[in-house]
């Protein structure tokens, strides 16, 4: 079991040692701070590759860049018409979706990244998505992932973009991510990949910290840590403004 | 100018915010109703998540009610005895609520039994309102004195446990508000709004309430009401939004103000059409959601989450 094991391990890593082409990275920021007037967010990722040998022969470097947010389980509900009106009926749970997941690439995905290489790394938007407990009994459970796609894409949360990484010389490479106004905090791991001819040669991955600071970590915690305090705060601000509001307001008609 | 909202966690236009408080502040302080059947589907379009919604707007309607409710103090026009009567019902109905409601989540379907529930409520409760108020108008348009204020010597007045209630002018039983203050107790907690615009007709219809006493009165009820709905949200999912319950309700309490002027100036007649028109119109936007065809099937919750 335990040579197994180590046998597994040393085929996982082996790959990584023999590298001949890896990433030097640098991003523009590598923490998100979300404060009261947070209106998006534009990180810059660029790099180098590092190499011992010349620049192999062949396809040329393709670079994607892949940055997804936290995940967490999302149920798809889907609405049929039932005695005249639409309710919801059936409803699939898609174990794991991004609440943000951006792609940009240096050229059209499918030329750049073959499908075995997409599954096994999970780069594509429908790839990163995982529903293996979708019901089968449920027809067509494919359009409820696809449904998850489709929704975070309108509101701006999934998105990709080819054609969008510069590269030059097959070494240096830069892209910008935007990110929307409306994040969730947490640990956002940005992957980048290095591709020739559809296949992975090299990755890199490290993680953007996105936080709340200030007020709105302060407000947060609160609600959290010390509900009924938060409440009865909530309350009392309520209370003052409305009664603050009505006796100015009557000062000012009464003069 | 935009802000990002810590509870909700989304980012929205702050002046849109305060201008939306204003306006449903102004129907607030003219018809006596929290508002909250009008804002809690705005703050939906505007994308804030519906469960932040329903418990910030509770917050938001204390604010706006309080600025009213002490107008009303000082035109001597809330019924403090019926408002504690009303309030005690109401306290047994918002907790019931809650359960259901929680019930109601488990089974996934809260969002079509809330939108039923505004639809039957507000279908029934316009509809009435509409037909009586018009014929009241009509009446007081032909001249000649209205006819006297029909008191129903029906069901309401053979209950026992007879109070009397010196503001209102009246002797009834303590079964019927305590038992509409639970009725609208339960639909607040369920509906994620103050109850007013089932309040107000029932106040009128049932209780036989003079209508310049019902706004204070069931106003008053409100704050309490929602009060208690705010903190069972707060301390039970967490979603209580105050930078977006502070934008609204600034916006609010000014148009509660403006409001509460103009319902001073108007006839009552008119007031109750108003109120009615409104409730109709918020009644068949609803109900068209539920009969056409959406343009999205899909619907997404996010588990675990708020």
């Amino acid at each position: 079991m335990l040579k197994r094991l180590i046998l597994l391990f040393a085929l996982c890593v082996t790959p990584a040692l023999a590298e001949e082409e890896s990433v030097v990275l640098g991003l523009s920021q590598d923490r998100v701070a979300i404060t009261a007037t947070f209106d998006g967010s534009e990180i810059l990722i660029f790099g180098a590759v590092k190499r011992e040998t010349p620049i192999p022969s062949g396809p040329p470097l393709e670079v994607i860049v892949a940055v997804a947010g936290p995940s967490s389980p999302v149920t798809v509900r889907r609405k049929e018409r039932k005695l005249g009106i639409w309710v919801n009926t059936d409803s699939v749970l898609v174990d794991l979706a991004p609440s943000f997941y951006a792609v940009a690439t240096s050229a059209p995905l499918d030329d750049i990244l073959s499908d075995t290489e997409d599954l096994r790394y999970r780069v594509s938007i429908e790839r990163a998505i995982r529903s293996v407990g979708a019901a089968m009994h449920i027809r067509g459970a494919q359009d409820f992932a696809d449904a998850v796609v489709r929704i975070r894409e309108d509101e701006g949360l999934y998105s990709i973009r080819e054609d969008t990484v510069a590269v030059d010389e097959q070494t240096l490479f830069r892209t910008s991510i935007d990110m929307p106004a409306d994040l969730t905090e947490g640990e956002y791991a940005a992957r980048i990949f290095l591709t020739r001819g559809g296949a992975v040669v090299s990755q890199f991955e490290t993680i953007i910290d996105v936080r709340k600071v200030g007020l709105e970590r302060f407000l947060y915690t609160m609600s959290r840590e010390q509900p009924v305090w938060y409440g009865l705060m909530s309350l009392v601000i309520a209370i003052a403004a409305g009664w603050g509001a009505s006796t100015a307001f009557r000062l000012l008609r009464e003069t | 100018m935009q802000i990002y909202l810590p509870i909700a966690e989304v980012s929205v236009n702050a002046f849109l915010l305060l201008g939306l408080g204003g306006m449903v502040g102004i129907l607030s302080g003219m018809f006596g109703v929290g508002g909250g059947f009008l804002m809690t589907p705005l703050l939906f379009f505007i994308g804030i998540p519906p469960a932040v919604a329903v418990a910030t707007e509770a917050n938001q309607i204390v604010a706006s009610s309080f600025s009213g409710v002490l107008a009303h103090f000082r035109r001597k026009t809330v019924d403090l005895k019926m408002g504690t009567v009303l309030l005690t019902g109401g306290l047994i109905g918002a907790a019931l609520g809650v359960v259901v409601f929680n019930y109601l989540k488990s089974l996934g379907q809260v969002d079509l039994l809330v939108t039923l529930c505004y639809v039957v409520f507000l279908g029934v409760v316009g509809s009435l309102m509409f037909i009586e108020s018009l014929n009241a108008l009509r009446k007081s348009k032909k001249g000649g004195a209205a006819p006297a204020k029909r008191r129903q010597r029906g069901w309401v007045h053979a209950m026992p446990f007879k109070m009397r209630f010196r503001t209102s002018g009246l002797y009834i039983s303590v079964i019927p508000p305590i038992v509409v203050g639970l009725c609208v107790g339960v639909l607040s907690a369920i509906m994620g709004v103050g109850g007013g615009f089932i309040m107000v007709p029932a106040m009128i219809y049932l209780l036989g309430m003079p209508t310049k006493v019902v706004v204070g009165t069931s106003l008053f009820q409100i704050i309490f009401v929602t009060a208690f709905t705010t903190m069972l949200h707060a301390t039970t999912n967490y979603t209580v939004d105050i930078v977006l319950a502070v934008l609204l309700l600034v916006g609010g309490v000014i148009g509660a103000q403006i409001g509460t002027v103009i319902g001073a100036r108007m006839p009552a007649e008119q007031l109750r059409v108003l109120l009615a028109a409104l409730v109709l119109v918020v009644c068949g936007k609803l109900a068209l959601d539920l009969l056409l065809e959406p343009s999205e099937l899909y619907s997404l919750g996010v588990e675990g989450g708020h």
